[in-house]
């Protein structure tokens, strides 16, 4: 095929491709599926125990292993069989499969073995000139024409290349072999240039590291399009028992050897220290080792190694950087997040300054500088800069009385505060959500900009009038609801009618890029940007306020949104849509001769008060709590996850103790009602609920997609039994709250300038409310209701709702429709009985309360609505009794363009 | 006759349309599928459609003929099931090598005919391959997800026997088409590398996949491009897929591949989607006027239809692509 010359890199794929670009940084090889890595998988081959043995294949993939090795080479092991049956089950896991599989084995058949049963683009792990060219090239053709990369180990008829000369002539004659006379596509090369151990006491071994990062080096700058990967921790061999310096000596080595072109290899994540957190002494004695650069390398770091003997967890608190000069340990301060010594060194910093404000000026802000340097390199996570937010504000509340002293006493000294910027942000008119704005806020504080933050079910009126009486830079809009959506392009108008200049942010959980490019920023002539997460809020807000290249920036945005919104509206276009008759024409249908139908043990309202929070416990999601710090990945494997299980570990451990006080001091308090009643579908959409106070109606939504044929358009009315049926069925709806309390604890930690437990204590009284909803789903199925007496479920279980019978909740895809609350609030009296309330924009208060129905029958199921026409927003309106108009609003979002 | 890659360059080429849907039109009962020489056979062979090349070798030629005058480029041997494992439901293994060997070479006395007659467009014929009724990546059986009712070998050595006589019978190019299980496609491919070495030939080869729903994945569960980067180890002449899909749901996997792929780009979409009878009923104007998509940007070298589609659709598509430019090589990334 003629095609141009060009860069070539390495393709992997398993289910998804994986590319090895010049971009993509080191690629991570999981390795615990390995028997003679592995003694714990080792030990699940032998005894058949496949299903565990996926889980340990499973946890790496969510762990962040880019590409699995798979290696069943043990004595005891029928190593073929086991290949291939594992292999065949891996297959069928498509969160295993997604990633590229390296078939790793000394003996070629089961090598090949693998390479028939695996579809994806695999890695053969290893074939080598041990046995001569005539195999090295019969082997090599075969992987080709099963298509998969190879790793050739510099290894020849002569032995294993233990030197660097011998490395480049092991690897510069295979590379040749392969290109030359196999045709192997020379991107699909990867070489293992063995890594060995250092400070073995063996002379020969001294330059073992060195000489492997420079054949690497050479191997890279010579050998056109090829890799090179290698197994880490071979290097630390002789300082087994010590990971102290193990970790440092990975790091490091893996330092150089990335720098010298190493860009993929066997790591154990939990055994690797971030290298600019290793000890500056311990890190001169590793690198003098790695590196060959001393005579007694190896006699120094043995004996510096007794004193850091015992792992790391075993510390006691070293405080020996307290000794250190005043500047590095303000920025130690902030880089740590310890907040222990602050003000001391504050104090210490305001003596030695002519003006207090110096102090925040120059040392605090140096330190800053440098907690934005290393969240901006991937170097440091969203909480540790929270933490190092919190020993900011403590630095300046103890700064600001003699700041405004120093005012009093010499006014003309009060000049600017040096801020790159002032943003203001705000939660929207009728929603309380703000733990994404806080974190944001607080983020760009650390980067510092001022921030005005007008905190939550802020009126447009009161952001316009800030923002003109502020000068603010930029307005921050954040919300979780769908109606606050419609708020946003309200303020956007009001902006463009106002003439303003400066640029709108918009975030929040049901913000999209769609909705912004679509519906915000057709409204308003300057930049609209979606920023979902923190980090890229930093970046974002000094591209719309640099002076220099602004203009160019919110140019390419705009011609961005404008084309985004295009190709969105194109794609819409081309859905279709039945009308509301036929759609209920197509409805879900159960057979109601047949359908078991549990009648409720106790029909009426319930109220639960003075709950003891700990019964909780077990019913905790942690998943959100992570993902709402900027942490993703699914609990609990992310604690152990390459890149954030260090962060994900240390935020868990604050979340853990925070949760301990709250429990055990009883600071929030958890309340919930519940209803189950006699209930009946009347014209096809709607439900009648019977309850004292007389009947109510719950008015659901259809489903209008034209379906493939078979697929049903749903509505929540299909579950329950229609009138016509002439069978009684039921219907319940609840509301619990773990809200009360949370705004005065997160008031005291604001007080204390502490946003981090502030945020906390917040994203904690979430996780609670959504563990109370499913808590009381169960108490509603086994025990009140009683449809579902047997079940046994573990908490895992209830978390992906197994469980029969589902809890949808207004607002949320099954019934987007906020208005239902109304009605569930009248029916239960929910504000009168536990006291929550709703806002203008129907979100509930206090925030960390959730709110649904609960539907019993065996055949309910959770879907999603979609888009549907206004035809049925017409037949809603008249069925609730309500102004199209107002109908429209409330369902806009829903309403298809 | 020109070399196909050159003419490629120059052009979009057309591939023909169904095969199953022409015959339908026939009805051809139990007894005609039979025909003289099987009408004693063990089993039932109605359905068999491949075995139509030997019992009614004339109705093939007529469709490969109406493909022809409606301005394919390219015809595709009627041997999509021609395989020992595809065949094992007539229990007619034994007859795989003939029934490739005979639909190869009817089809390429057809395009002969047509060739000699308008020697400036060569017309060719691809030599079908379809993914056999196993999958090998995929266990069907619910309960034991690690069982395989064929294996990577046994796929192989059925392909061969395939390639083979689709070679011997006249087949200027190979299609390795509706590929469902890459690893399938892998076999057949693995099995063509060995036909061309031991022979030391070149064919072109065409793999062409199916993704089969929404989900944008094909049935073993692989992105377009990571099929793409599954496949690439042979020098294909083009990568694309066909079948399960109408042309617009096609769109942005071809967009996919166009961006990715050094290879030409191959598509041949159904007519639209079943409707509720299982018919296809998109007209020959809503199918070009969808592919027009595809020629706006750009997207393809070859193109051709599937399922539902007749030598109307055929001609609708011909005549548009005519008016275009075929897809660069130089604006892969």
């Amino acid at each position: 095929m003629a095609v141009k010359e060009k860069r070539k890199y390495l393709k992997l794929s398993g289910l998804e491709p994986m590319i090895v670009s010049a971009d993509t940084n080191f690629i991570n090889v999981g390795e615990r599926t390995n028997v003679a890595g592995s003694r714990k998988f080792l030990r699940l081959i032998k005894e058949e125990k496949f299903d565990e043995a996926l889980d340990i294949a499973r946890h790496q993939v969510e762990g962040g292993a880019q590409v699995i090795d798979i290696n069943m080479d043990d004595g005891l092991i029928d190593g073929k069989e086991a290949m291939v049956r594992f292999l065949n089950l891996i297959m069928a896991e498509p969160d295993i499969a997604r990633v590229p599989i390296m078939i790793d084995s000394s003996k070629w058949d089961i090598l090949e073995a693998g390479l028939q049963v695996v579809q994806g683009k695999c890695v053969v792990n290893s074939i080598s000139l041990k046995e001569g060219e005539k195999e090295f090239i019969a082997h090599a053709k075969k992987i080709k024409r099963y298509g998969a990369a190879v790793i050739i180990m510099a290894f020849d008829e002569v032995g294993q290349a233990d030197n660097y000369e011998r490395r480049i002539e092991i690897s510069k004659r295979s590379y040749d072999i392969l290109v030359n006379q196999v045709n192997f596509p020379p991107e699909d090369i990867i070489f293992d240039l063995n890594i060995f151990p250092v400070a073995t006491g063996m002379e020969e071994h001294r330059k073992n590291a060195i000489d492997f990062i420079e054949a690497t080096r050479w191997v890279r700058e010579n050998l056109p399009h090829c890799s090179v990967s290698g197994g880490v921790s071979n290097v630390s061999f002789s300082f087994r028992g010590n990971n102290v310096v193990r970790e440092a000596m990975h790091s490091v080595f893996l330092y150089h050897a990335i720098q010298a072109g190493m860009n993929m290899g066997i790591v154990n994540p939990t055994m690797l220290e971030v290298y600019d957190d290793i000890p500056k002494d311990l890190l001169e004695y590793v690198e003098d080792v790695i590196l060959d650069r001393r005579e007694d390398a190896t006699e120094r770091l043995l004996d510096f190694a007794e004193t850091v003997k015992g792992t790391k967890k075993e510390q006691t608190v070293d405080l020996s950087w307290r000794e250190e000069p005043l500047q590095d340990r303000i920025t130690r301060a902030l880089v740590k997040g310890i907040d222990q010594y602050i003000e001391e060194d504050v104090e210490e910093a305001r003596q030695a300054a002519d003006k207090p404000i110096e102090v925040i000026e120059g040392n605090l802000m140096t330190g800053m500088n440098v907690v934005g340097d290393l969240f901006g390199s991937g170097k440091m996570f969203l909480p540790q800069v929270v933490k190092s937010a919190r020993v900011m504000k403590k630095a300046v509340a103890y700064l600001l009385p003699y700041i405004e002293e120093e005012k009093k006493n010499n006014p003309s000294s009060a000049e600017g505060n040096g801020s790159a910027g002032k943003v203001l942000m705000a939660t929207v008119k009728g929603d309380v959500h703000d733990i994404g704005k806080n974190i944001v806020s607080v983020v760009l504080g650390c980067n510092n900009y001022e921030i005005v933050d007008l905190g939550v079910m802020v009126p447009p009126e009161k952001i316009i009038q800030t923002a003109i009486d502020e000068s603010v830079d930029i307005i921050g809009l954040s919300g979780l609801i769908t109606p606050s959506l419609d708020e946003m392009v309200f303020l956007a108008k009001e902006m463009e009618r106002r003439n303003f200049k400066i640029p709108l942010l918009i975030g929040g959980a049901t913000t999209s890029k769609a909705h912004t490019a679509v519906k915000i920023d057709p409204q308003y002539q300057n930049a609209v940007v979606h920023v979902n997460d923190a980090s890229r809020a930093v970046t974002v807000v000094g591209d719309l306020l640099n002076k220099r290249s602004n203009q160019k920036y919110v140019g390419a945005l705009k011609e961005d949104y404008e084309k985004f919104r295009e190709s969105f509206l194109k794609r819409t276009k081309k859905k279709e849509y039945l009308s509301i008759e036929d759609a209920r024409k197509n409805k879900y249908t159960i057979d109601w001769n047949t359908s078991k139908i549990t009648e409720p043990n106790a029909l009426g309202v319930q109220i639960i008060e003075e709950f003891d929070l700990k019964k909780l416990e077990p019913y905790i999601d942690w998943t959100p709590f992570f993902r709402s710090w900027d942490l993703h990945g699914k609990y609990p494997a992310i604690l152990n996850d390459e890149i954030v299980g260090e962060q994900a570990n240390s935020l868990f451990a604050d979340a853990k103790e925070l949760m301990g006080k709250v429990l055990n001091e009883r600071l929030l308090s958890a309340k919930a009602i519940f209803g189950l009643f006699e209930a009946n579908t009347i014209n096809d959409d709607d439900i009648e609920v019977k309850s004292n106070f007389g009947n109510f109606e719950f008015r659901t939504l259809r489903q209008q997609l034209k379906k493939h044929a078979g697929k049903p358009n749903f509505a929540l009315a299909d579950f329950v039994a229609p009138k016509e049926s002439k069978r009684q069925d039921y219907i319940g709806c609840f509301c619990v709250t773990t809200g009360f309390g949370t705004k005065e604890l997160a008031e005291d930690f604001e007080k204390e300038h502490d946003d981090y437990n502030s945020i906390m204590i917040k994203a904690l009284a979430d996780r609670l409310a959504e563990a109370f909803a499913e808590y009381l789903h169960e108490k509603v199925r086994k025990e009140h209701w009683g449809y579902a007496k047997e079940e046994k479920l573990s908490n895992d279980e209830l978390i992906k709702e197994v469980y029969k019978g589902i809890r949808p909740a207004p607002g949320y895809p099954a019934c987007p429709d906020h208005l239902e609350k109304l009605t569930i609030w009248e029916l239960l009296k929910v504000k009168e009985n536990i006291g929550v309330e709703l806002t203008e924009g129907l979100a509930m208060w206090p925030a960390a309360s959730v709110s649904g129905y609960y539907f019993a029958n065996p055949e309910a199921r959770y879907f999603g609505l979609g888009k549907i026409k206004e035809d049925q927003v017409k037949d809603f309106a008249s069925r609730k009794n309500i102004d199209f108009e107002l109908a429209k609003k409330w369902l806009s979002p829903n309403l298809v363009e | 006759m020109k070399d196909i890659q050159k003419i490629l360059e120059e052009r979009i080429l057309v591939l023909d349309g169904a095969m199953g849907t022409m015959l339908q039109r026939h009805k051809f009962t139990e007894e005609d599928f039979r025909g003289k020489r099987f009408k004693d056979w063990k089993v039932p062979v109605q359905g068999n459609n491949d075995l139509l090349s030997i019992t009614q070798p004339e109705a093939i030629k007529e469709v490969h003929r109406l493909y022809f005058e409606a301005g394919a480029d390219i015809v595709e041997t009627n041997t999509f099931s021609g395989t020992t494992i595809a065949m094992a439901d007539y229990e007619m293994e034994e007859l795989v090598y003939e029934l490739n060997f005979q639909s190869a070479k009817i089809a390429k006395e057809v395009a002969d005919e047509f060739t000699v007659n308008e020697p400036n467009k060569p017309r060719f014929v691809a030599g079908s391959i379809g993914p056999t009724n196993r999958t090998a990546s995929m266990s069907p059986d619910v309960n034991d997800p690690g069982f395989r009712a064929v294996t990577f070998d046994e796929l192989r050595i059925a392909y061969k026997l395939q390639v083979e006589a689709l070679l011997d019978g006249g087949s200027d190019i190979l299609l390795v088409e509706t590929v469902f299980d890459t690893l399938n496609a892998k076999a057949a491919l693995f099995a063509i590398e060995e036909v061309k070495d031991e022979r030391n030939i070149e064919v072109p080869i065409m793999v062409s996949g199916t993704i089969t729903d929404a989900s944008g994945r094909t049935l073993s569960g692989q992105t377009a491009e990571a099929f793409l980067i599954s496949v690439s180890h042979i020098p294909l002449l083009s990568i694309g897929f066909n079948c399960a899909l109408g042309a617009n749901q096609l769109t942005p996997h071809l967009e996919v591949l166009s961006q990715k792929a050094d290879f030409w780009v191959s598509a041949h979409p159904n007519a639209g989607l079943p409707n509720a009878f299982g018919e296809y009923d998109e007209t020959p104007e809503q199918m070009a006027d969808q592919i027009k998509e595809y020629l706006d940007k750009n997207l393809i070298n070859i193109i051709g239809g599937c399922c539902g589609t007749t030598p109307e659709h055929i001609k609708a598509i011909a005549d548009i692509a005519k008016k275009y430019q075929p897809r660069s090589l130089e604006a892969v990334i």
